[in-house]
């Protein structure tokens, strides 16, 4: 009886010198989750803000370094970068991109989980998050001044997760990364200090309509092995092109998939938990939602369509085209009859993934006789600007509240504007930023994902595209005059005073909306040089 | 077929040593009955009595559950690693260090936050 032969085993490497802002990010985690064992209770806000803050800008600082000296890819003249961790991750131009923006935005979400002049001396946290609403425990909780510190931790590992998930190069690593950012995510959903009821109640729907989706991703996957018989993106894009039979395997497989990412971009018909949850959690968690975790699906979504099912193009393009539209459509015309603040930002939202997804209909990615702009660096612009003016635009209704938390019923914001002319002077400017008037940034990033789509031939889109951003301005535009033109209801709401920290990330967002708008051009050529994924 | 001819063996001799020490202790074992032996778990622990039409469980069998599964996950990387630790030379010392780290700071967190006390 032989055994057969064992292969030469070579031990398997890892790019610690790529990846180490992935591993800052991971590790001061980690670290926070020591913090909270062995810190006194009263020690440990100070310490895991500033531990989190470092942490990102320590990564921050090292995805700019990995970016200056990304080598030019073996046998690609376009790409930049590597397949790292034995074709676990790639660490390339796109990649890096999205991590410089994520982290960028992560540093500004964590400040505003920080704040606590606008509570009180106290974060917008539950104090005790596992006792009932209403009972005397809960009570006791908030009387002691209690607060969970452990939300940092959490938004760290779900900025981890972030970063791997459009950074994976196979579909496991890829699902881990999904995962990793959405547990957190489910838990800080629930986490609301005020009106904890509809918190939890959001929480709930997230993580059962996330469970369901990263279940139907996660079945792709399956099947998409079935047909390739490989986990990697290099692999499946092999398959795809020799065309290894099976093609209903393969459609199959790519069908669930995308079902599962476009839940997490928040793409109709997917976008059904978006408004629940974005107005039941705390509003700090929801910027950092809104905008975090799109650029990560976003990126997660470009990768695998751009790079494992590139083959496969005119099998998606015609699906991707009948849900950018009805993801428009839904989210622009929903959002005018919204009367609370936060499910009209929700609804917005889901018209930019329906903006974002047209910019999919273009011409994928730099090659040697295209000079115009493509999906990809449409895209990564796009996300740039919209995720700046998402962290602004929630960091402001923060601010504006009466004795119950946050006022965030629509008719409550009336008049707004004789009061505080400033608030609601920089909210109008993030309206019009979303909206996409000329000198902000929402439109350029409109201008490029629609002329992206257009140079790939996808007329019909983009008028549909530029009929929905006109439907889009008038409720934006409505918000602005029920600031500026209508007078207030009884006493209407206070706007509070946050401390430097809300006010550094309004002021940091407000200076990135208008220098994205005037000066888009560094930018422009950053999302160009990021050139296209390694393979 | 060859190849699986030991595992086969095995699965026999498996299978007839849990009928042969079944059948010897039905035949030779004493046999006295009282409340304990007929016990769902003889092992000194009262069981749960399970409220009529379904009820809560504590929160803390949840705790330990935990607790196992990370245990258990634990020891399922350390077994292939002991296998192929000399092949893997320092990148396995390296990686199984960080493996454990993590795993102990989930530890220290369940311990220092009280999740090990029973009441």
């Amino acid at each position: 009886m032989t055994l057969p032969m064992q292969p030469e085993f070579t031990s398997p490497v890892i790019e610690y010198s790529r990846l180490y802002p992935l591993l800052i990010v991971f590790g001061v985690a980690a670290v926070g989750v020591l913090v909270e064992a062995f810190l006194p209770r009263d020690r440990r806000y100070l310490v895991q803000v500033v531990l989190a803050v470092l942490g990102l800008g320590g990564a921050l600082a090292g995805t700019i370094l990995v970016a200056a000296d990304l080598d030019v890819a073996a046998g690609d003249l376009t790409a930049r970068g590597l397949v790292a961790a034995e074709g676990a991750v790639s660490i390339d131009g796109p990649t890096v991109f999205i991590w410089g923006v994520l982290l960028a935005l992560s540093i500004l979400s964590v400040l505003l989980f920080a704040e606590r002049r606008l509570e009180g001396g106290i974060t917008a946290f539950a104090g005790q998050a596992a006792a009932l609403p209403g009972t005397e425990a809960e009570r006791q909780a908030s009387t002691r001044g209690i607060e969970h510190t452990e939300i940092f931790p959490l938004a760290m590992f779900a900025v981890g997760g972030m970063m791997l998930f459009p950074a994976a190069n196979d579909l496991l690593t890829m699902f881990v990364a999904l995962e990793v950012l959405s547990l957190p995510l489910y838990l800080l959903c629930g986490l609301a200090r005020r009106r904890r009821l509809i918190s939890q109640e959001a929480a709930v729907k997230y993580f059962l309509l996330g469970a369901f989706s990263s279940a139907f991703f996660l079945y792709g996957i399956a099947l998409v092995y079935g047909y390739a018989g490989t986990f990697t993106l290099a692999g499946i894009d092999r398959a795809v092109t020799d065309r290894v039979g099976g093609q209903n395997l393969l459609l199959a497989g790519m069908g669930l998939m995308a079902v599962g990412l476009l839940f997490k971009v928040s793409a109709a018909p997917f976008h059904a938990w978006t408004p629940d949850v974005y107005q039941g959690a705390p509003t700090a968690v929801t910027a950092f939602m809104a905008s975090c975790t799109k650029i990560a699906a976003f990126g997660a979504l470009l990768r695998v369509f751009f790079v494992g099912f590139g083959g496969a193009q005119w099998d998606w393009r015609p699906m991707m085209w009948i849900v950018a539209i009805i993801t428009m459509v839904v989210g622009s015309v929903v959002a005018l009859t919204q009367t609370d603040i936060k499910r009209m930002l929700a609804y917005s939202s889901i018209a930019h993934a329906g903006f974002l997804l047209v910019g999919f209909a273009g011409v994928f990615e730099g090659s040697s006789g295209y000079t115009g702009i493509t999906s990809l660096q449409s895209i990564l612009f796009y996300l740039t600007a919209y995720g700046f003016a998402t962290v602004g635009a929630f960091a402001i209704v923060t601010m504006v509240r009466d004795a119950g938390g946050e006022a965030t019923h629509l008719s409550r914001w009336a008049g707004l504007g004789k009061r505080s002319p400033l608030l609601a002077g920089v909210f109008a400017f993030f309206l019009l930023a979303f909206a996409g008037i000329p000198m902000t940034s929402g439109f350029i990033g409109k201008w490029s994902v629609f002329s992206a789509a257009w140079s790939g031939g996808a007329w019909p889109l983009v008028v549909v595209a530029v009929v929905m951003s006109v439907v889009a301005a008038f409720f934006y535009v409505r918000v602005i005059v029920l600031m500026f033109f209508s007078d207030p209801v009884g006493e209407g709401p206070t706007v509070a005073v946050p401390s430097a920290l809300t006010g550094i990330a309004v002021a940091v967002t407000v200076a990135a909306t208008v220098v994205l708008g005037v000066v888009p051009g560094p930018v422009l050529d950053l999302a160009q040089e990021a050139g296209s994924f390694v393979r | 077929m060859d190849l699986y001819v030991p595992i086969l063996a095995l699965g026999l001799l498996a299978a007839g040593f849990a009928v042969f020490s079944v059948g010897v202790s039905a035949f030779t074992g004493p046999k006295r009955y009282n409340r304990a032996r007929l016990d769902s778990y003889e092992c000194g622990i009262e069981p749960t009595p399970q409220p009529a039409g379904g009820g809560r469980f504590p929160v803390k069998y949840f705790i330990t559950a935990m607790l196992f599964i990370i245990f258990d996950i634990e020891i399922i990387f350390l077994f292939p690693f002991a296998v192929a630790f000399d092949v893997l030379a320092w990148y396995g010392v390296v990686e199984m260090f960080l493996f454990i780290l993590t795993v102990f700071i989930a530890y220290a967190y369940v311990w220092r936050r009280g999740g090990l006390e029973w009441d």
